[in-house]
């Protein structure tokens, strides 16, 4: 019991671990291992579509520029929480703070396993000469504090659980942890607001070296503003989509009212992207682009069709209070986000006709192991740790700091 | 709340106000000029026979394996581009009207994009401005690929130990007081190894001696801001299949915004800050609206 007094509300779902569904996931992972195996034998041509054209694939494009968009749940609601100062959506930070950790953290292995010569990287601290100029290496950087920054935010949850375990280890552990986060956890939350606004605008400027490779529909000084507002757009669907479905798999109340208000924040956001992306086209008179009959005004219009439609789904308040079409619109709006990523590192990049790529079966399969990984560790830390809340909270709960603080 | 909103919406907006203002204060970093003492080739397509006698010196100098490709029980050593076995090509161009060859390999940029990216400056410029790669500073990210505009880096997608192919105007040779592999070989001397000054001086006097026979400018000089290879041509660029670049260095824009934003890296500094006080007093509000509560 002492466990759910510390936070407030959050305890462990609770139940076994290993069922059906879990050990499908756990099945895809098995496979998607032998491919990784595969790939460090034979090389990344032997799995991977990818080619001197396209030197990047879904790697990249999904696993860590979507990836970490999509894991942005924990900076989207921090965001609202502790700088916007909105208690009420207390209850949400440890689920999206949880499947941040855990996105940034395969993000991170995808990295390594695109990497060609990843057996350098050992060097990096000491002997190699670090490019300031270079883009990505504030992206890397950027990325590997923020998910060590993620994991001790979520902390608190690990430590409230291991303080009442039998492991005089893991008790002790947590006894020295909670004095050092009461005094710095603030700190690491600042953090984690500032490193993701760094590192998505820079996912977004990474590609700005493309001036004679990147479609003019996407091509645009404000990429990287672009790729961090829709990472907050990104971040508000996935902490609806998970509110919803963790609700309806772990049968606990369905926290409506705030998904609602939730849900009308997305609608300001959407709006703003999308306003942004058409006066910009406009301004820079490349508006006509969108109306030629190629593959790229196809692939612009079905992105801007996923990022309008859900703005007016939600738009009408009585919409906007539907479960049904809450979770839809997150949807749609997860899709629109990932599918303006993959135009602009896979669609519109053109590196000549002589180019062309399409994700590999193998290739696929990774991609399809490392989700499964996220959410299989997702399902069972919520079993075991206090991360979900039981019960929709009002206003200003004690969250993890003020928590925290009353235990110590 | 809404006090603190507007506190925390005020300190944030001033944060961006530093970061923008540190951005325009600045003067923009000046274009990046070629070092005197650049070296580079000067191809002229219009002395180019097709021989591909540089393609065969160049594997040769550069212990780079045949392609074989089989067709109808023959084996030829016919790569249709650059690869990981390839550091330079010759390929056709036919206007329909005319036929001739073009030359392709490393450009050897003046301010080159595939330098400006890597992170931890395995290509990067060496004696001479030749754009030169160090495998053991290189960890494979292929961000090189992405950034340069004439496709030039090629990747060994087939190994597990794989490197980054490229030519570098053979600077081993260079060093030995030879001439590049492609350039001793030609016996049409259509492409010549020499200072970018030298050999850009020379460009013009051709063009200037017979302006019938060229178009009257030299790929080179000032596209994607200069490179060291050059090229003459009797038709267009674009027919000869090199990329139509503006002026500007590939790289320039993107480094006037990461200078920019984190010079001194005092904008994200200054936005940490912003943040902590924020949130900091925000804490005490609510901690404050708790005790006040029954």
């Amino acid at each position: 019991m002492r466990a759910a007094e510390l936070n407030g509300d959050a305890r462990p779902v609770g139940g076994p671990i290993f069922t059906a569904g879990f050990n499908a996931l756990l099945a895809i992972v098995g496979a998607c291992g032998l491919v990784i195996v595969w790939r460090l034998f034979r090389g990344l041509g032997a799995v991977s579509a990818m080619n001197d054209g396209y030197p990047w694939g879904i790697w990249i494009a999904y696993d860590v520029v979507s990836g970490t968009a999509l894991a942005c749940g924990g900076y989207a609601v921090a965001l609202l929480c502790y700088v916007l100062n909105k208690g009420q959506y207390h209850s949400l930070v440890r689920p999206a703070v949880l499947t941040s950790a855990l996105g940034y953290s395969l993000a991170g292995f995808a990295v390594l396993l695109d990497l060609g010569r990843y057996w350098n990287i050992w060097k990096a601290p000491f002997l190699l000469n670090w490019n300031r100029n270079s883009i990505l290496l504030e992206v890397a950087l950027c990325i590997s504090a923020y998910t060590v920054v993620l994991w001790i935010e979520i902390s608190p949850a690990f430590i409230e659980r291991w303080r009442d375990s039998t492991s005089p280890l893991l008790r002790g552990i947590a006894e020295r942890l909670t004095p050092f986060l009461n005094r710095t956890l603030l700190w690491f939350m600042a953090l984690g607001i500032l490193l993701p606004t760094m590192h998505h605008s820079s996912l977004g400027a990474l590609m700005l070296i493309g001036v004679s490779k990147l479609h003019q529909l996407w091509f645009t000084p404000l990429l990287p503003l672009m790729f961090v507002v829709s990472c907050i757009a990104m971040g508000y669907a996935v902490v609806v989509f998970e509110a919803t479905v963790s609700a309806r798999l772990f049968k606990r109340p369905h926290e409506h009212k705030m998904l609602t208000s939730l849900s009308g924040v997305m609608v300001g956001v959407l709006t703003t992207l999308v306003g942004m992306r058409l006066v910009d086209l406009i301004s820079r008179q490349r508006i006509g682009l969108a109306f030629t009959p190629d593959r790229y005004a196809l692939f612009f219009w079905l992105e801007m069709a996923a990022f309008i439609t859900p703005a007016i789904l939600l738009a009408p308040k009585d919409w906007r209070r539907d479960p049904g079409i809450q979770f839809l619109s997150a949807l749609m709006m997860m899709v629109a986000g990932t599918l303006y990523r993959f135009d602009v590192f896979l669609v519109g990049f053109n590196p000549g006709p002589q180019f062309s790529y399409f994700p590999s079966a193998f290739e696929t399969l990774v991609t399809l192991g490392l989700i499964a990984v996220e959410v299989a560790a997702y399902l069972a830390i919520v079993k075991r740790f206090p991360i979900l809340s039981g019960a929709p909270v009002a206003a200003g709960p004690p969250g993890l700091v003020s928590g925290l603080r009353a235990a110590s | 709340m809404s006090i603190s909103r507007r506190t925390a919406l005020k300190g944030l907006l001033t944060a961006g106000a530093v970061a923008a203002t540190g951005g325009t204060a600045r003067a923009a970093l000046p274009p990046k000029r070629p070092d005197p003492e650049a070296v580079g080739l000067l191809y002229d397509s219009t002395q180019c026979i097709g021989c591909r006698a540089c393609v065969t010196a160049c594997r040769d100098a550069n212990g780079l394996a045949p392609q074989p490709t089989s067709l109808r029980g023959a084996a030829y050593d016919a790569p249709t581009d650059l690869n990981a076995h390839t550091k330079t090509i010759i390929k056709l161009w036919n206007t329909g009207d005319a036929h001739g060859y073009v030359k392709t390999q490393c450009m050897h940029c003046v301010d080159p994009a595939c330098v400006s990216v890597c992170m931890f400056s395995a290509l990067h410029k060496t004696a001479g401005g030749i754009v030169a790669y160090d495998k053991d500073a290189c960890i494979g990210c292929r961000y090189c690929q992405v950034a340069c505009p004439f496709d030039v880096p090629k990747f060994e997608w087939a190994s597990a130990t794989p490197k980054i192919v490229k030519c570098e105007l053979c600077r081993d040779r260079l060093a030995e007081g030879k001439e590049p592999a492609c350039t001793a070989v030609c016996p049409r001397k259509a492409v010549i190894f020499g200072k970018r000054s030298d050999l850009l001086r020379e460009a013009h006097h051709r063009i200037a001696a017979s302006p019938d026979r060229y178009v009257p400018t030299v790929y080179g000089e000032h596209e994607a801001g200069g490179t060291q290879v050059l090229y003459l041509s009797s038709v267009s660029f674009a027919a000869l299949g090199l990329p139509a670049l503006g002026d500007q260095a590939i790289p320039y824009f993107t480094e006037n915004l990461q200078h920019a934003i984190y010079q001194g890296f005092i904008a994200p500094v200054v936005l940490y800050g912003a943040l902590a006080v924020v949130m900091f007093r925000n804490r005490k509000l609510t901690e404050e609206s708790q005790e006040g509560q029954p």
